[in-house]
């Protein structure tokens, strides 16, 4: 029954977001602070690890390639398919959780035990809209970092294939063309939008109903990334089974 | 003027506000004093609207903070000023920047409007070269000062501080508090001041109300606090050897006609 109080207090946060909206002219800058720190701040981290791993997935399959009738270009397609449809998406948002729930957390969860959430209640704002909001819009530009994590996976497979001498570079570009559907982009990019909501609400309850001091903000941090991860795992499936089965 | 019929509040089951009663006046410091775990925190925090009382009335010049609609509130919410125990400054931001947000907030005022009344309010306070200093680089002390300035920038009604005393050094915590006495007969504001510093107490304390296990155990002036027989308030005050003797001597002239408080 617990579990069922905190989803229900969860969306009557999401309903006061939406409420009394703080003036436009302080909200801009919390928007886009949280750019800066939320999307921009995490585009080293995204790419380097989206190089790398585009680079080991390439790496398995011309491994795993033993049979000599199957094409090299299969390293391609793999390669695109992997990245496109489960390792942009939802493998960047789990490391999304850790890097950009755990901060919204503590950030929050700090304003909590330092006070500052009930002085800008006393000040009669509507502290939901006033933190939360911004990190809703500055993570509605998401995708981008997705789409470069595309990119870059997909280039960090071709570099490996290439220059490890897996395949030639002809084939590896022959097989990120072969049987390429548009629509997984289109399906990349829906759970991308919801794994946005995800990553921005999900940990700003658990730092906005804190209580206790410094470890509890620690603790929420863990209990924050653990529980957004399994909001993202469950979505993806949900809207895999709905959009491509 | 605040004031407070009846007020209870409980947790979990658990009672910490049991009926209290009291009237908060204007332009005067009024102090909640009690040991740590009496309700004086739950009681500030539902004068503040932070808790919502379980039973009784909070009036706001004799308007219910229950029967407030949303438009009512928020004017209210604007005419009162904080200062919190650890100053909750935003640490994001610059001194000048934290004392300038209400304004930002709340008013349709231009940025050099906004900049002169804070730095009046700066100078009031007597906070000197910390406008572009981050709430991290100032003392414990300024950190107050910041807090004041803030929290009377927007020129409040009602000003409440809890424990405005705790962490300072006792010169500073003296510093603190007749700012806080000062500002109040200044702005003609009603303050409502949470504290269990006996030094307030005995410094700034117009009205002096003692709350012992969520109920209001003794009320009166500071003048009266010597001469109270009220056993609750008397180990609670006089619980120091030093304010034992000071109480003694006080009584002493007292009988001689020699007090002059």
């Amino acid at each position: 029954m617990k579990i069922l109080s905190k989803i229900g207090i969860y969306f009557l946060m999401l309903k006061s977001v939406f409420g009394k909206f703080t003036k436009w002219k302080i909200l801009k800058q919390l928007i886009l602070k949280d750019i800066d720190t939320l999307i921009i701040g995490s585009l080293g981290i995204v790419s380097f690890i989206s190089f790398f791993v585009g680079g080991v997935v390439a790496i398995q399959t011309a491994l795993n390639l033993e049979n000599p009738l199957l094409p090299k270009n299969l390293i391609g397609f793999a390669t695109r398919q992997s990245v496109i449809l489960e390792f942009a998406p939802t493998f960047i948002s789990i490391i999304m959780a850790g890097k950009v729930g755990s901060y919204i957390t503590s950030s929050i969860g700090t304003m909590r035990v330092t006070e500052q959430i009930d002085a800008l209640e006393v000040m009669g704002i509507n502290t939901y809209n006033y933190l939360i909001f911004p990190k809703i819009v500055a993570l509605s530009l998401y995708p981008l970092i997705i789409s470069l994590s595309m990119f870059l996976g997909i280039f960090g497979g071709y570099i490996a294939c290439v220059y490890g001498g897996f395949s030639s570079s002809t084939e590896f570009i022959e097989g990120i063309q072969t049987d390429f559907i548009p629509f997984h982009v289109t399906y990349a990019f829906i759970k991308t939008f919801f794994f946005s909501f995800i990553l921005a609400t999900i940990p700003s309850y658990h730092g906005y109903f804190m209580t206790g001091g410094a470890l509890e903000v620690g603790k929420a941090s863990t209990v924050s990334f653990v529980w957004t991860s399994v909001a993202i795992i469950l979505v993806n499936y949900l809207i895999t089974q709905l959009i491509l089965a | 003027m605040i004031e407070v019929e009846n007020i209870t509040k409980s947790f979990d089951g658990t009672q910490v506000l049991k009926g209290i009663s009291t009237v908060f006046e204007k332009g005067k410091t009024n102090l909640i004093i009690g040991q740590s775990g009496s309700g004086k925190t739950v009681f500030l925090k539902c004068l503040l609207g932070l808790f919502q009382a379980d039973s009784g009335k909070i009036l706001f010049e004799g308007k219910r903070l229950k029967k407030m609609n949303l438009k009512e509130r928020t004017i209210l919410r604007q005419e009162m000023g904080m200062v919190f125990q650890g100053s909750a400054l935003f640490d994001s931001m610059t001194v000048e920047e934290n004392i300038m947000f209400p304004m930002q907030m709340f008013t349709q005022k231009g940025d050099e409007e906004i900049r002169d009344r804070v730095n009046s309010v700066i100078k009031r306070v007597n906070l000197i070269n910390a406008n572009d200093k981050l709430p991290d680089e100032i003392s414990g002390g300024m950190k107050k000062r910041v807090a004041i300035a803030r929290a009377i920038v927007m020129n409040p009604k009602y000003l409440f501080c809890d424990e405005p005393n705790s962490g300072l050094d006792p010169k500073t915590a003296i510093i603190i508090d007749n700012l806080i006495k000062e500002i109040t007969e200044e702005y003609n504001i009603t303050t409502v001041i949470n504290t269990h510093d006996m030094n307030s107490v005995m410094e700034i304390g117009e009205k002096i109300v003692f709350l012992k296990n969520g109920l209001k155990a003794w009320e009166g002036t500071k003048k009266d606090i010597f001469n109270t027989d009220n056993e609750a308030v008397t180990n609670f005050v006089y619980s120091s050897d030093l304010f034992k003797k000071v109480r003694e001597v006080y009584l002493k002239d007292d009988q001689t006609g020699t007090t002059s408080a």
